[in-house]
């Protein structure tokens, strides 16, 4: 069965793949079995991911997801540096909405610590998080369509994205890898014409996501592709570790935004998107439609945003202003002791998650008193996503493996971390 | 979310005889326990329903590098029924880096486990496919582990051989 051109596959793979059990009945089932690789160098994976897939003729009997072609140790070079120098390092992780996880780091270092960002700067906060959101749907929407053929709608979504971009460039200077956010607040305010755009942007996104979904919602090729294909229950999804969009898709209303609220979500009026169908047209769905309730999260946002600070006047924990440091002596000493040695939080471990584009974006922080976090282990919400992949194509077609995959919306900087 | 008292009732009247530690900070409760312990107290985690931790989040393990029980595997878990997490901490002994698998309580257990096997080089009884989750399966150190360099070791891992080589 295992031929030679096999031989790049490690043996330990194949044996994986061999000893996966597997009560399948395939009609017109073949007399062979075949070993098929695809990836880590392919245009459907979404980046490295690489799959081991079992056919029986074209279906998919069993299948190997395998990681690690982006791995970059980015847990281990946490624990070599300070909280600071960590911040531009999770832009990477998910690297379509960097904002989010900026966020999500500061937000676990704040709560180690034990500081809280004045309400202007959880308010940015948690505008730059729903636009990272929409932007990081905008990208799954148009790549599924454009996997299962439309190519169309992929152009339109990124249109879309690219506002997003803009806004952020003008917001921190950067459209991507955007490092916007501090530890007590943000790096700097919002510039009125950012403001301005971000709201001309909620006004018009609407309109033009309707018109996206005009393509593909009543395009029977698009929905003979996608419906009823990759269906995962409730239960299983639980227990495989789905979060974000991919479980609610399943019908469980788990949305950290408001089971567990984080920033000032609790003070905003927003709903929690369910489909209860679990197949890949429903998490398409649900992130189509989770870009409405983020378009109304900012436009609230936008009309309750508070005056005041954007980051916390502690310069014990927070390195104050240049113009503070200049010129007061209290704010040079502390300055000098956070650039030396660090923040130094308390001895204890916490565990702070966020709900990311792609689920719950965690991070577990050890400290022991030190500069640095004595371990930081990252909970990235692709990694567990992509856990559940085997059982979603056991079954399928090859070419719907690809739709599936689209449809998991898997970001491999953050599952490889 | 779930109380300390409640959790430590619950345990007290299952294990009478379990040697357990609850602690809390920042809000957060953690659970330690003994590591021969983890999969029967994880099962009943699971299954109470008072308790109900039908997540697993996630599992990991801290390499506290001087210390004689060098490595601790700490587990993450959620329930919906109380909206609240749990974090449980298990010591592992010196002298062998193994623990019982949970990978039959929580099918997401696996890959988890395969990743702080990976990082750590702790060894998981009775796991169904314990590879290696990230690194090539012929790297022989484990890089999360404290005394591995931050700047890796030269040649650990050899080059893929070129064409006019063979």
């Amino acid at each position: 069965m295992i031929d030679n051109e096999l031989k790049e596959v490690h043996p330990k793979i194949i044996q994986a793949l061999l000893d996966k059990e597997t009560d399948l009945s395939v009609e017109d089932a073949l007399e062979n079995e075949m070993i098929l690789n695809m990836g880590p160098q392919h245009p459907a994976t979404h980046g490295v991911l690489r799959l081991v897939l079992r056919l029986d003729g074209e279906t998919v009997v069993a299948c190997v997801p395998e990681l690690g072609y982006l791995h970059r140790g980015y847990e281990k070079l946490a624990e070599n540096m300070t909280y600071y120098e960590f911040i531009p390092h999770t832009d990477r992780l998910d690297y379509i909405s960097p904002m989010a996880n900026n966020v999500a780091w500061v937000l676990a270092v704040e709560k180690l610590i034990g500081i809280e960002a004045p309400p202007r700067a959880q308010y940015i906060r948690m505008m730059v998080a729903e636009l990272a959101r929409i932007a990081s749907h905008l990208v799954a929407i148009g790549a599924f369509a454009m996997d299962v053929g439309a190519l169309t709608i992929f152009l339109w979504t990124l249109r879309e994205r690219e506002k997003i971009l803009d806004i952020w460039d003008m917001l921190c200077g950067a459209r991507f890898t955007n490092s916007y956010t501090r530890i007590g607040g943000v790096s700097n305010d919002i510039p009125p014409d950012a403001l301005a755009k971000a709201k001309w942007f909620i006004d018009q996104f609407d309109d033009n996501l309707t018109e996206c979904e005009k393509l593909i919602n009543t395009n029977r090729i698009f929905i003979e592709r996608v419906d009823g294909v990759g269906v995962i229950s409730k239960e299983d999804a639980i227990e495989i570790g789905f979060t974000g969009p991919n479980l609610r898709a399943c019908g469980v209303e788990l949305d950290l935004r408001s089971n567990q609220p984080y920033l000032k979500y609790d003070q905003i009026d927003f709903n929690v998107v369910t489909h209860s169908e679990g197949d890949s047209m429903a998490r398409y769905f649900v992130r189509a439609d989770e870009c409405r309730e983020s378009a109304k999260i900012v436009r609230q946002v936008l009309e309750k945003m508070p005056e005041g600070n954007i980051i916390l006047d502690q310069p014990k924990k927070v390195p104050a202003p240049k113009t503070g440091i200049y010129t007061k002596m209290e704010e040079l000493i502390h300055d000098f002791m956070i650039v030396n040695f660090g923040i130094n939080p308390p001895e204890g471990e916490i565990y702070n998650a966020i709900e990311g584009s792609k689920g719950e974006l965690g991070f577990y922080l050890v400290s022991k008193g030190e500069g640095s976090p004595w371990k930081c282990k990252i909970r990235s919400p692709s990694f567990c996503n992509l856990q559940g992949l085997p059982k979603l194509v056991v079954g399928q077609m090859v070419s719907d493996v690809v739709a599936i995959i689209g449809s998991i919306d898997p970001l491999m900087g953050e599952a490889d971390k | 979310m779930i109380s300390a008292e409640l959790l430590n009732t619950k345990l007290k009247e299952q294990f009478p005889e379990l040697d357990f530690e609850i602690s809390e900070f920042r809000d957060e409760l953690t659970l330690a326990l003994p590591a021969n312990n983890i999969v029967e107290v994880c099962k009943y985690l699971k299954t109470n329903p008072e308790l109900e931790f039908i997540m697993c989040m996630d599992i990991t393990a801290i390499d506290w590098s001087r210390r004689k029980d060098r490595f601790t595997v700490v587990y993450n878990i959620f329930s919906f029924k109380n909206n609240s997490r749990l974090r449980l901490k298990a010591n592992l002994k010196n002298t062998d880096n193994k623990i019982d698998t949970v990978s039959s309580v929580w099918e997401a257990a696996n890959w988890h486990e395969r990743e702080t096997f990976d990082m750590y080089g702790i060894e998981f009884n009775g796991h169904p496919d314990l590879r290696r989750m990230y690194l090539p399966e012929d790297f022989e150190y484990h890089p999360l582990q404290k005394d591995f360099p931050l700047m890796g070791i030269p040649d650990s891992i050899p080059l893929p051989k070129k064409e006019n080589d063979r």
